[in-house]
């Protein structure tokens, strides 16, 4: 197995855990060395805790993004009984930057789209690391449209750094295809749960983003620009330092999300991060889909589009002075 | 009409060419197009468009300079003026977000980057909004997302055409973090509707159309228009260039380039815009 990657600030948790497994490798350990091993367990939570509980914005980013997070192949395989992959984008290629297809949740049907970014180099290379093209997106909205048509819920994984800006995403229509599915995902006479595993990148991720119920997940992250893309504008440069400013000034960790009123529920994550315990949160995450599908199952179709119109139309703050002058 | 400027901001007037052989300082200016000197009330004459021969470079006009070009004299009553933007976040990055606004409140007699109302033009009466480039880069906040909104459900409700002049370089506004992203969610909604209520919507997009505007909105219209040579676009031709490393094509993300890839239904010169877009509305009959 590769050595986990660690971190910087999860070397406190990583030595104790070492110091741990010398501890418990001793054959008949005495009393005292077994008292030992118990108070160690106890410590490493505790500064697990106390780590996790105080990540500052930025390491919540370095989080997110961790090589070992989980990704949406892992959700497919550990959340749901059932994933059959749809390719067909019936306009330019298959992006695999992004995902589709029919998925089954214990005895529920439903559609699945989500980013997929890969973990070693070559899977990232061959997902282009999440950044999805035009066609990604207009498969995503295809598919979600056989969903409405047939009756099927439908389930969005955003885990994206952005949308890909390459000169054939621009000669495609990155921006068109975008503002497509945000009018057209907002029409959709079926229930949608948007769930930001990961990285919520700017227009990338609101491409699949128009929902019923949208959750993030504790240490994932949904913001109107990355980071170093606003430290390179606003600080000139995309220095460590200045990406934690800007990281820390534009409030997109899930608390402030729920804050702002933008998203509904924060999925918690396993002590430590979703990358500490894939099944942990894969079971968290399948109850709270199944706890949403029911409930949105409850509204009739026909009124899903207004209710999530009046969902978006709310979000926004602005000073109100005086009386409208609109006739 | 309390947002629109008051003193004028547009570029041949506010940017003007070293002077020359005592050539009066303000009386010429440099056009960005062909680099020639040109006499400044000729620009005036031509709404912003350089009038050497076989150049036609359209400069920037603000938005109130716009509303005199597009519309029936007079016509525009503006809505919404009163909406003004906060600071939800508390944003700071080496300048305050707070003090921002009111340098930018001072520097272009606005008090947004977005300006809506109704109008007429040539007798049709329409909704207008227009975003300005010269306010935090004419980027969408929740002032700008909320104004158009509101504009686009008026429109479904008096069943008017809609026009939306795009001039935001800016895209989605970093200021107004995540509040920003979700006003491209709530405006192309508010668009939704109105397309399905049999809505007409013309976009015009004018230098510069980037990011989270054209990744929602201004890419929206049942008719697209474009005037010349102007940058339109989702990601920034820097942090394309950055990450193809290649050489960009000559005319990467310009009207025409968007026009030969199928995404601008029409370039129109500035002079023909009204005339354009009367007859637009005239065949969809609204």
């Amino acid at each position: 197995m590769p050595p986990p990657q660690i971190l910087q600030f999860e070397r406190p948790i990583f030595e104790m855990e070492e110091q741990l497994q010398k501890l418990q490798e001793q054959s008949n350990p005495s009393a005292h060395i077994k008292a030992a091993i118990r108070n160690l367990r106890v410590e490493i939570k505790r500064k697990t805790r106390e780590i996790f509980d105080n990540l500052d914005p930025w390491q919540t980013v370095k989080v997110a993004r961790h090589p070992e997070r989980p990704q949406t192949l892992d959700y497919l395989e550990l959340v749901f009984d059932e994933f059959i992959e749809l390719h067909g984008d019936k306009s330019f290629r298959d992006d695999p930057a992004m995902l589709s297809g029919f998925a089954k949740l214990e005895d529920r049907k439903v559609m699945f789209v989500g980013q997929h970014k890969g973990r070693t180099l070559d899977e990232r290379n061959a997902h282009n690391y999440g950044m999805p093209n035009p066609e990604g997106y207009c498969k995503a909205l295809a598919k979600m449209e056989t969903a409405a048509k047939f009756g099927l819920p439908i389930i969005c994984f955003i885990d994206t750094p952005g949308a890909y800006p390459g000169i054939g995403a621009e000669e495609r229509g990155q921006a068109y295809q975008i503002a497509v599915n945000l009018r057209d995902m907002s029409r959709l006479k079926t229930p949608i749960i948007c769930v930001v595993i990961g990285e919520g990148g700017s227009g990338g991720a609101l491409g699949i983003g128009i929902g019923d119920h949208i959750c993030v997940l504790q240490f994932a992250y949904y913001s109107v620009i990355s980071p170093e893309g606003c430290a390179g504008i606003l600080w000139k440069q995309a220095t460590p330092e200045n990406s934690a400013a800007a990281a820390q000034a534009l409030k997109f960790t899930a608390p402030n999300l729920l804050e702002l009123g933008v998203i509904d529920e924060v999925i918690p994550e396993p002590l430590g991060g979703a990358h500490r315990d894939h099944r942990a949160i894969a079971s968290t995450l399948k109850k709270s889909l199944l706890k949403n599908l029911k409930s949105l199952s409850k509204v009739p179709v026909d009124e899903l589009p207004d209710h999530r119109y009046e969902k978006f139309r709310r979000i926004g703050a602005f000073d109100e002075g005086g009386i409208s002058d609109a006739s | 009409m309390s947002s629109v400027p008051k003193q004028d901001l547009d570029s041949w007037r506010g940017q003007v060419s070293k002077p020359k052989r005592g050539v009066p300082e303000g009386l010429w200016v440099r056009c960005d197009g062909c680099h020639a000197t040109v006499f400044r009330k000729e620009v005036d004459k031509a709404l912003g468009v350089c009038p050497e021969p076989g150049c036609g470079h359209h400069f920037y006009v603000s938005a109130a300079t716009r509303i005199r070009q597009l519309l029936d004299a007079d016509s525009f009553e503006e809505w919404d003026a009163n909406l003004l933007p906060s600071d939800p976040l508390q944003f700071a990055d080496k300048k305050s977000y707070k003090d921002r606004l009111v340098s930018e409140q001072k520097k272009t007699g606005m008090k947004e980057a977005g300006i809506v109302g109704r109008g007429y033009m040539r007798g049709r009466p329409l909704v207008l909004g227009l975003t300005d480039s010269a306010f935090i880069m004419g980027s969408m906040g929740s002032v700008v997302g909320e104004k158009l909104t509101r504009a686009i459900e008026r429109a479904t409700e008096k069943n008017l055409p809609v026009v939306i002049v795009s001039g935001s370089g800016g895209g989605a506004r970093m200021h107004e973090g995540i509040l920003s992203l979700m006003q491209m969610g709530k405006v192309s909604a508010a668009l939704a509707r109105f397309h399905e209520a049999g809505g007409l919507f013309i976009s015009l997009l004018t230098n510069p159309t980037m990011g989270g505007v054209a990744a929602s909105f201004a890419s929206l219209g049942d008719v697209v228009l474009a005037e010349p040579k102007a940058l339109i676009g989702f990601a920034g031709p820097r942090v394309v260039k950055s990450t193809v490393n290649i050489e960009l094509p000559e005319d990467f993300q310009t009207s025409e380039f968007l026009l030969e890839h199928g995404f601008v239904d029409r370039i129109v010169e500035r002079k023909n815009m009204r005339t354009e877009i009367a007859r637009i509305i005239d065949y969809c009959g609204k």
